[in-house]
């Protein structure tokens, strides 16, 4: 519930006000723009989801409907065999969990080792502090594609092409993530550490007893950046990987629509496709999204 | 209520001024007295937060980018894959090669033009979605979240597949909105002119999300009592906005404005996927120019020169911006 105190503290005062103020001037003054905000919010939602509507509404039409021009709005017939024929040329089960395994180590990884860097730099007074976030910029603005060769001389060396250490080390901990970590993480009181401290606290006690409840809220945005990061990386993989087994789903998807023996053009079975690609990380997007709206200030507060 | 707003402007100052550069808290001279015991703790305890990360960007990172910087000035090719020591080193002269380049200046250009346009875009929309998501509602807000944020969470390569049915201009949606108003599509992604907008179009709209979720985190730290206080003294929205919204969102405004335009300039998968840089290079962006030497044709120690010729822009430009944000709110 407190997830909605933050941001709902901001709307509800007004409507609760009413009560015991004159209701009829703020409630008056305050509909008009409501709707305005709807509208405007509306639109841009609606210009926001067209390209995914038509991919859904495209994954149940039947062939003659894909290629009619011109375009159908809605399928003549509504039809499964485009996901039929789909999942039978095309493992998904394998690659889903393919791409799980490695976000997961990603985000957990992540998670630890930039938090821990996060705290340094934000709350620590140590020799060497500033370079070490100077690093942590620069890495910031190093062209991911600048690495891709030596990675890939390194990781053959490491024997480590077609695992999954092959595609986790890479990414096991961002400057990205530091970043983020060292600006929630600014925000925290220093008083408050220093009165830890006082009480003879020690840094890690400190770290992951204090900070880290306080920061719930960008870990939480930490998590899905850096399991999206992960789960949405596409060239890594497909360097890192040439047995298709060890295909990543974004891997497999950019194979299978690019060979003409497999989806060969069928624009029904790459919508199918795309959707069944695009469906899970939405919805587990929908179950995580309410740590957003726990407001930083607001856990640091309590 | 002044006295809390001020205060509020002091913290976000604070904030956005330790960002970039040196703020004094390192140097042994800069605390005070009695600090001295909870100093040297610190100086153990921070090298020890610190080695973790280190470790991983020392091997994954650091030697990767020192090696692309050596293999910048050699001819390194196919054969040096498995034999890397075997590569000639041929000074600056792939440097100066890329000068003349015209598929190279032409890069340059399209990359230049895709964040010149696409970087502004990206934040003012973002920043109003996030606004207007924080201000005027509160039942259907989740619901308004996942929609503007879903195309974050989706994988390229499938974007890239739907768009480009998107964009067709026989069977595509876009088609089907012409041709209910009478007219005929144009080729977005088969057209010189059209190609780069298009491509810029989409990239904001992948990316609005991400901005969005930034800005709403940074609305949501600023306190409720602030806010009721300006309104209290009767501040209207937009005064509420300039005085209070944007001088506590500056830090947010700088991370946002950094990350985008280090990203947009890196922009790769969006013209390989979709175009691979046509029609005649006109999406052919720097990252992706790169690849292709690198990758297609074997040119690696020429791909790493570009590698590092955009990466000097990179920072050049984030240097630039850390500093005038920061001026700013002085």
């Amino acid at each position: 519930m407190s997830a909605t105190s933050a941001p709902g503290a901001v709307s509800t005062a007004p409507s609760k006000k009413p009560a015991d103020t004159p209701p009829s001037r703020t409630k008056k003054a305050r509909n008009p723009k409501r709707v305005l905000v709807y509208v405007l919010l509306s639109v841009g939602l609606l210009i926001m989801s067209a390209p995914f509507l038509w991919m859904a509404i495209s994954a149940f039409k039947t062939q003659a409907d894909l290629t009619a021009s011109p375009p159908v709005w809605l399928p003549t017939e509504w039809t499964l065999d485009n996901f039929r024929e789909l999942l039978d040329k095309l493992d998904l089960p394998l690659y889903f969990m393919n791409s799980v395994i490695v976000a997961v180590l990603v985000t957990v990884s992540n998670l630890v080792f930039c938090s821990m860097l996060g705290y340094a730099l934000a709350k620590l007074n140590f020799v060497g502090r500033n370079k070490i976030f100077g690093l942590v910029l620069g890495a910031l603005m190093v062209p991911g594609n600048l690495m891709l060769l030596p990675l890939f001389v390194l990781m053959s060396k490491l024997q480590l092409i077609d695992s999954y250490a092959g595609l986790v080390l890479p990414f096991a901990a961002g400057a990205f993530g530091v970043f983020l970590m060292r600006q929630f993480m600014q925000s925290i009181p220093d008083e408050l550490l220093e009165a830890a401290r006082m009480d003879g606290a020690g840094e890690w006690y400190i770290f992951w007893r204090i900070v880290m409840p306080l920061v719930k809220p960008a870990l939480a945005t930490l998590s899905i950046f850096t399991f999206l990061g992960s789960w949405n990386n596409f060239v890594w993989p497909l360097i890192a990987t040439n047995d298709p087994d060890k295909y990543t789903l974004p891997v497999a998807l950019a194979t299978f629509a690019t060979d003409p023996n497999k989806a060969g053009g069928s624009n029904g079975m790459l919508m199918a496709g795309s959707l069944l690609v695009v469906l899970p990380v939405v919805i587990l997007f929908i179950a995580l999204q309410r740590h957003f709206t726990q407001g930083i200030a607001t856990a640091g507060m309590k | 209520m002044r006295t809390m707003t001020s205060k509020a402007v002091q913290t976000a100052k604070v904030q956005a001024g330790s960002g970039a550069s040196g703020s004094p808290a390192t140097g042994p001279a800069g605390r005070r007295g009695g600090k001295k015991a909870s100093m040297g703790v610190q100086n153990v305890a921070g090298w020890l937060f610190s080695t973790p990360f280190l470790v991983l960007f020392l091997v994954f990172m650091a030697f990767p980018i020192l090696a692309t910087l050596v293999m910048s000035f050699t001819d390194f090719g196919l054969r040096n894959v498995t034999h890397p020591l075997d590569a000639n080193f041929i000074g600056f002269e792939n440097y100066v090669n890329l000068f003349s380049d015209e598929k190279f200046l032409k890069s340059l250009f399209n990359t230049a033009y895709f964040v010149v346009i696409g970087v502004p875009l990206t934040i003012f929309l973002g920043l109003v979605v996030a606004v207007l998501l924080n201000n005027g509602i509160d039942r259907a807000r989740t619901f308004f979240r996942v929609g503007f944020y879903a195309p974050v969470v989706t994988t390229i390569v499938a974007v890239a597949v739907v768009w480009r049915f998107v964009l067709d201009p026989s069977d595509g949606l876009i088609a089907g909105l012409f041709s209910e108003v009478g007219l005929t599509s144009p080729d977005f992604l088969g057209s010189e002119t059209l190609a780069m907008p298009s491509m810029i179009a989409m990239a904001v709209w992948r990316n609005l999300g991400t901005v969005m979720v930034l800005f709403i985190a940074g609305l949501q730290a600023i306190p409720t009592e602030v806010r009721e206080a300006a309104r209290l003294d009767g501040a209207g929205v937009w005064q509420e906005f300039k005085g209070i919204t944007v001088p506590l969102l500056r830090p947010t405004l700088l991370y946002a404005t950094v990350i985008t335009t280090i990203g947009y300039l890196n922009v790769f998968e969006e013209p390989f996927v979709m175009t691979q840089g046509g029609p005649s290079d006109s999406t052919l962006t720097v990252s992706l120019n790169m690849y292709r030497e690198g990758f297609n044709f074997f040119h690696m120690g020429y791909a790493s020169a570009m590698a590092y010729v955009l990466f000097v822009v990179i920072m050049g430009i984030t240097v630039l911006q850390l500093r005038l944000l920061k001026d700013n709110t002085k």
